[in-house]
């Protein structure tokens, strides 16, 4: 029942490889372009907080596979972004990446912006009386502890977009999901072995990150 | 409404020249409201005043106006004889120069005792961290809670959370200290650690605004005493004078209620 794992035909191991990397970059894109969209939503410049909501409300309420097939079709086939790749295999993992830094970055915005809430309003009015000003009484006092406050939130957001990565398949990554559409083809005699398998090569990804971070939530809580 | 109204034995050496901070007309709402009413007060380098009244009746929000962390509806506000510029980094520049103790301390809780002395002065006053820290401890030092400098805000007492909040503001060398009803949210056998503390300052010759519902410090103090109420300055006098002979049915009144029980 399991020999397609052995037969060699598949780099099951290669595969999720890819899921992974697809993941990391994703991860700490949107960590950075969620904190920036938080900056913004909580911003004095309405212009800023005006972009920030609208982003927002649109990207989060859009279909993933519509913005990653989206930009595949629109930026590169229609408008020739190559993102600096030159093989095809890489303008599509790039464009999968940028795809979903847009989309769940927007999640990272708003985990952080309820952790912003969590911050007494005092720590503010203090950081401004020393004479900071907003960026640092966002960057040194607000953001650190609205970090702390929203790490199980924000592990959520990682193992839904470990999970969103299979997307990817949509535009042609080699990606888990994509080895899991072969096999599928390929071993129909083997069909639910296969997506056990795969399923489980999520889990396994999966669990130790909810652990991991359910634990630094936990060490890393600002005690008030 | 004179500069310096009273000048106390300690304070002779200080040179009470011009006015530091300087309200006119100043007026505030919170919608329906009219907290601040027409407010004139005019403080003078090295001077101690005491605001106090009853609650809800617009200290705290002219307290906070100084360095606007409230703004004002109409009026004028100067400090140093600059009037205060909107939000931005002017704005900032010139808080650094004011002071603040909040009632709730607002210790950056993910930040030792150290880091919250030192804070501004890296950040704001670009001075390098060596320095800061030494200055930072002798502060730390100064208000008695020197061996502490390595824990969290969250345990410390409030007494001595209150402490280094003082001694955070002082790291920037300011020009006036507000005091937002320091002692209010202390249990009473930790108010007196601060009030020493501010003795101290008031003795020093920091200029210094001064919300409180303490009426032993704004005796031993105070240069002068300002009651609110109702959003109005109803009366300004020396302690002396306030408390022994108010003039207004509403100090009286107000006194009658917190002295004599």
């Amino acid at each position: 029942m399991f020999e397609f794992l052995t037969s060699g035909r598949y780099d099951l191991l290669g595969a999720f490889w890819v899921t992974v990397q697809l993941t990391l970059y994703s991860a700490v894109g949107s960590l950075v372009w969620g904190t920036l969209l938080a900056g913004m939503r909580v911003s004095p410049v309405p212009l800023m907080r005006g972009f920030g909501t609208a982003y927002v409300n649109v990207v989060r309420n859009t279909p993933l596979t519509i913005i990653i097939v989206g930009s595949l079709l629109g930026l590169y086939q229609t408008l020739g972004f190559e993102l600096g790749a030159e093989r095809s295999e890489d303008i599509g993992f790039r464009l999968a990446v940028l795809g979903l830094v847009a989309y769940t970055g927007t999640f990272v915005c708003e985990a952080l912006r309820s952790g912003i809430n969590t911050v007494p309003v005092g720590q503010a009015e203090a950081a401004r009386a020393l004479g900071l000003g907003f960026t640092q009484v966002l960057t040194l006092i607000i953001l650190p502890q609205a970090f702390r406050s929203v790490v199980a939130p924000l592990a959520n957001v990682l193992i839904a977009l470990t999970k969103n990565t299979t997307v990817a398949a949509a535009i042609g990554v080699a990606e888990a999901a994509y080895l899991m559409k072969n096999m599928v083809e390929n071993e129909s005699d083997a069909l639910f072995a296969v997506f056990g398998v795969v399923a489980l090569g999520f889990v396994l990804l999966t669990l130790p990150t909810g652990l991991l971070l359910g634990w630094v939530s936990k060490r890393v809580a600002v005690k008030r | 409404m004179s500069g310096v109204s009273v000048t106390k034995g300690a304070e002779d050496a200080v040179p009470a020249s011009t006015d530091l901070v300087v309200l006119s007309n100043v007026n505030k709402h919170f919608g329906a409201l009219h907290v601040l009413q027409d407010i004139d007060l005019t403080i003078a380098r090295g001077e101690v005043v005491v605001v106090i009244g009853p609650s809800g009746s617009g200290k705290s929000t002219l307290c906070r106006t100084i360095n606007r962390l409230e703004t004002i509806d109409s009026g004028d506000i100067r400090i140093d004889g600059k009037p205060l510029p909107q939000e931005g980094k002017e704005l900032a520049r010139l808080r650094a120069d004011v002071g603040m103790v909040f009632q709730s301390f607002n210790l950056f809780a993910h930040k030792t005792i150290l880091e919250n002395v030192t804070l501004g002065q890296v950040k704001v006053r670009k001075m390098d961290k060596k320095t800061a820290e030494e200055k930072a401890r002798a502060l730390l030092d100064r208000v008695g809670v020197g061996a502490q400098a390595d824990k969290y805000p969250a345990q410390l007492s409030g007494g001595q959370q209150q402490r280094v909040a003082i001694a955070r503001a002082l790291a920037m060398e300011p020009k006036v200290m507000l005091f937002d009803e320091p002692t209010s949210a202390l249990d009473p056998e930790m108010i007196n650690e601060v009030l020493e503390v501010m003795q101290q300052l008031a003795r020093d010759g920091m200029t210094m605004v001064v919300v409180t519902h303490e009426m032993g410090f704004a005796r031993s103090a105070a240069n002068r005493v300002v009651f609110m109420a109702d959003g109005k300055i109803v009366e300004e006098a020396t302690p002396d004078q306030f408390f022994s002979n108010p003039r207004s049915d509403r100090a009286k009144d107000f006194l009658s209620k917190i002295l004599h029980h």
